[in-house]
C-alpha cells in the first residue's frame, strides 16, 4: 500500500482543481525540475556530481551479515562500511550497531543532549508538495504573524527557560519574504542565544542578510534525493527546482552561516538511498567548508490536516533507528536532532544511543503558543504543517532527559 | 615534598585539570573532589546561559576557572570570548582552543599564536591548546603563554599519547609547563605522560564516559600522582635485551 496524497478541498474554485488535477495526472503539464527559475542564483560545485554518482551505485540488497560485521569492526567507517550499515542485512546487527553508535556518541558529546523549539510565523505557501499539510491546495486556516504577535510568541517561549529557536516559515517568498524573515530573526536574537532558520532556499546575498540579522544555522530539508521521485511529488512552484534546493546549504555556508542542517523526509522514496545521500551531502560539504557544523535530521512522514492517513511506509521505528545508528557511526561529528514528529518514548531512547539534539515544547502551528503553554484561548491561529507525536513541555523534557542520566544544554553557543 | 605546579606565579598542588563539557552538572562537584582537581575548564559559550542551571553554579568554591575558547574559528573570534569569559565573571586564566575543524577539532597553531600574543599583553594568563610542534611551542613562550598545552591524540579519541615522541621533545625543549590534553583515555596513559615529565593532565571525555565518573576522576588522581613520583624518583635503567655484556666494546682501551 502506497500513500494516497491526493485529496480534493471543496473550497477549491472549478479552476484551481482543474490545474491541480492536470498538475497531477498530465506530467507534461510540469515543469522540468532541472531548470532554474528566474533569479535563483547558479554555483559552481561538484557536490552534487559527488553525492549522486554514490547513490546511483548503491545496491542495498548486495550486502550481507560478514559486511556489517567488518564495517563495525573498522575504527573509521568508510563510505563502502557506511552503505553496509544502511542495507537490510544490518537490521539483526541493530544491537551491536547501537552500542557502537553509543560509544561514538559519548566520545564526541559526553552525555549531552540539546533542546530546542520551532517556532512557525506564517504557513503561506506557493508550492504544491502533495504529503505536506501546507501545500497551496490544501484548505488550511493561513496566517503569518505581524511582528508585535511574533514577539509576543518568543515571549511566551522565552519564559518557558528555552534559549534556542528555529525560526520556519511556508514557502511563499510573496506572503513571508527575507525582509519579514530577517526581522523577525531580530527579535529573535533578544530572546535567544541561538536563531536558525528553515525557511526556502536563498541565494546567497540573502542568506548574508540574514546571517546579519543573527542567525547562525540554516536547515534545508531535500525531502528526497530520488529526482524522478521528487519530480512527482513537488507538481508546482519553485521548490520544484531540485538542483536550487540542494546546493542551499552550499549557499549559506557562502553567505557566512556556521552550521547547516541536512534531512531527507523517510517514507518519500527508497529510504536506504535517501539516507546514503544526506549523510552524503554533508560528509562532502564539511570536506569542502571544514569549519562548517553538521548536522542531520531524520523525519519520517506524517499525518496531516485533511489527510490523515499518511504515513511513513516501511520506514519503521526499527528502520529509523537502524538510520540514525549508521549516521552516528559514519559521521560521529555531526549533529543529529530528532524531531517531535517521533514519540516520546522512541526519542527517550534514542538520545542515548544517537541523537544529540531534541525538540521541546513544539507547536507546528501558527501564533498558538500561549494557547498551548498556558491553557488559554487563541484568538486567531493558523493550521499546523503536521501531527506531532510528542508533545512534551520544555520543563517535561528537561526532567526526562535528566531522569535518563542525560544532561540537558540549553545553550552552548556564542554568536561570533 | 611540595612540588606544586606553578602557572604564572599561581601554585596549585594538583596536576590534574578536569574538563566539565561533557558530564552532567550534578556531577562536577563529585569529579572535582574525588580528582583533587583545583583547576576545572569550562566553555564560554556554555557559561554563557540564562539563569536555569547555569554551569557556573556547579563549580565548587576555592576552584580556578580555567575557561576555553571553543567555537572559535580565528584568534579574533578566541579574544572576543576571552574577553567575554572575563566579563562573566570566570576570572583572567582563558585556555586558547582555535579549530577551523569541526570534524576533527584539531587546534589551528598559526592563529593561536597570535591569540596568545593578544590575550597576555592584556594580562591573562593563557594556556594554548596545541598540536605539538617545537617551533610552534617556542613561539607561544615568545607570545606570553603561562603552559603548553599540546594534544595527545584527536579530542574524543581515548587514544593515549600518539603524539609521544613530539610531547618529549616541548617537554625536553620548553621552559613552561607542559600539559597534556586531549586523547587522554585511561588513567596508565596519564600516568605514561607524567612519567614522561609532562607538568599535568587534562581530561574531560575520559570521565565523561566512564560508567562510574567520581571513581574515575579518583583513579587518574592516583594515576597522575604515581606518574609524578615516578618522573621525580628518576626512572630506573631499561636494560634492554643483551645490550649488558660482560666484555665491554670500550675494553679495547686500556688506558
Amino acid at each position: 500500500m502506497s500513500n494516497q496524497f491526493f485529496i480534493d478541498s471543496e473550497f477549491l474554485s472549478p479552476e484551481a482543481l482543474k490545474r491541480k488535477h492536470e498538475l497531477e495526472n498530465n506530467p507534461s503539464s510540469r515543469r522540468d525540475i532541472m531548470e532554474y527559475l528566474p533569479g535563483m542564483e547558479v554555483i559552481q560545485s561538484d557536490i552534487r556530481d559527488q553525492v549522486m554518482s554514490r547513490v546511483a551505485e548503491y545496491d542495498a540488497s548486495r550486502y550481507t551479515g560478514r559486511d556489517v560485521v567488518r564495517a563495525l569492526e573498522h575504527e573509521n567507517c568508510t563510505v563502502e562500511d557506511f552503505q553496509a550499515l544502511l542495507s537490510p542485512a544490518a537490521e539483526p546487527l541493530l544491537e551491536q550497531m547501537a552500542q557502537r553508535a553509543r560509544r561514538e556518541t559519548g566520545r564526541h558529546f559526553g552525555n549531552t543532549v540539546y533542546l530546542f523549539t520551532p517556532l512557525y510565523i506564517a504557513n503561506y505557501c506557493e508550492n504544491y508538495c502533495v504529503y505536506c499539510g501546507f501545500n497551496c491546495f490544501n484548505h488550511i486556516r493561513r496566517m503569518k504573524l505581524t511582528m508585535e504577535q511574533v514577539e509576543h510568541e518568543m515571549q511566551v517561549i522565552a519564559e518557558s527557560g528555552m534559549e534556542e529557536i528555529l525560526l520556519l516559515t511556508g514557502e511563499s517568498r510573496s506572503m513571508s519574504n527575507v525582509e519579514y524573515i530577517g526581522e523577525a530573526c531580530r527579535l529573535a536574537r533578544k530572546y535567544f542565544k541561538l536563531v536558525g532558520v528553515e525557511v526556502y532556499p536563498l541565494n546567497t546575498d540573502e542568506y548574508k542578510y540574514l546571517h546579519e540579522c543573527g542567525v547562525d544555522y540554516v536547515t534545508v530539508f531535500q525531502e528526497t534525493y530520488d529526482t524522478k521521485r521528487y519530480e512527482e511529488l513537488h507538481l508546482l512552484g519553485h521548490k520544484r527546482v531540485w538542483p536550487y534546493r540542494f546546493d542551499a546549504q552550499e549557499r549559506a555556508l557562502m553567505g557566512g552561516m556556521r552550521g547547516v542542517a541536512f534531512s531527507a523526509l523517510l517514507g518519500l522514496a527508497d529510504f536506504r538511498k535517501d539516507a546514503l545521500a544526506t549523510a552524503l551531502h554533508a560528509n562532502f560539504l564539511q570536506r569542502k567548508y571544514p569549519y562548517a557544523e553538521i548536522s542531520l535530521s531524520c523525519p519520517r512522514l506524517r499525518p496531516i490536516v485533511n489527510n490523515e492517513k499518511i504515513n511513513p511506509q516501511d520506514v519503521h521505528e526499527k528502520q529509523l533507528c537502524q538510520i540514525l545508528c549508521a549516521y552516528r557511526i559514519f559521521l560521529p561529528y555531526a549533529g543529529i536532532t530528532v524531531s517531535s514528529r517521533e514519540s516520546a518514548s522512541f526519542r527517550n531512547g534514542i538520545v542515548k544511543i544517537a541523537a544529540t539534539k531534541i525538540s521541546a515544547g513544539v507547536s507546528t502551528g501558527i501564533g498558538d503558543h500561549e494557547s498551548k503553554y498556558h491553557g488559554t484561548q487563541a484568538e486567531e491561529q493558523g493550521d499546523e504543517q503536521f501531527e506531532i507525536a510528542d508533545g512534551r513541555s520544555l520543563k517535561k523534557m528537561y526532567q526526562d532527559m535528566s531522569e535518563e542520566r542525560l544532561q540537558p544544554v540549553l545553550n552552548d553557543y556564542l554568536y561570533l | 615534598m611540595k612540588d606544586p605546579l606553578i602557572l604564572a606565579g599561581r601554585e596549585f598542588s594538583s596536576r590534574f585539570i578536569l574538563g566539565s563539557g561533557k558530564y552532567s552538572l550534578k556531577l562536577i562537584e563529585a569529579a572535582v573532589q574525588y580528582a583533587g582537581a583545583e583547576i576545572i575548564t569550562l566553555a564560554v559559550r556554555r557559561a554563557n546561559t540564562a539563569e536555569h542551571e547555569n554551569i557556573l553554579d556547579y563549580i565548587p568554591k576555592g576552584v580556578t576557572l580555567l575557561p576555553n575558547t571553543s567555537g572559535a574559528r580565528n584568534a579574533a573570534e578566541a579574544i572576543r570570548i576571552a574577553r567575554l569569559g572575563r566579563e562573566l565573571g570566570c576570572g583572567d586564566f582563558v585556555k586558547i582552543e582555535i579549530m577551523r575543524d569541526s570534524k576533527y577539532l584539531l587546534p589551528d597553531n598559526q592563529e593561536t599564536v597570535r591569540a596568545t600574543e593578544a590575550l597576555a599583553a592584556e594580562g591573562f594568563v593563557v594556556l594554548p591548546y596545541m598540536y605539538p610542534d617545537l617551533n610552534v611551542a617556542r613561539d607561544l613562550v615568545k607570545a606570553g603563554a603561562a603552559a603548553v598545552m599540546p594534544l595527545g591524540a584527536p579530542i574524543g579519541s581515548n587514544r593515549g599519547l600518539s603524539t609521544k615522541a613530539f610531547v618529549q621533545i616541548l617537554i625536553d625543549e620548553i621552559e613552561l609547563p607542559v600539559i597534556v590534553d586531549a586523547g587522554i583515555g585511561r588513567p596508565s596513559q596519564a600516568c605514561e605522560a607524567m612519567e614522561m615529565g609532562a607538568a599535568a593532565i587534562m581530561a574531560n571525555t575520559a570521565l565523561a564516559t566512564a560508567g562510574d565518573i567520581p571513581q574515575m576522576a579518583h583513579a587518574f588522581r592516583l594515576a597522575i600522582e604515581a606518574g609524578r613520583a615516578a618522573y621525580l624518583a628518576g626512572l630506573g635503567r631499561v636494560l634492554e635485551r643483551g645490550a649488558s655484556s660482560s666484555d665491554p666494546l670500550t675494553g679495547f682501551l686500556h688506558e
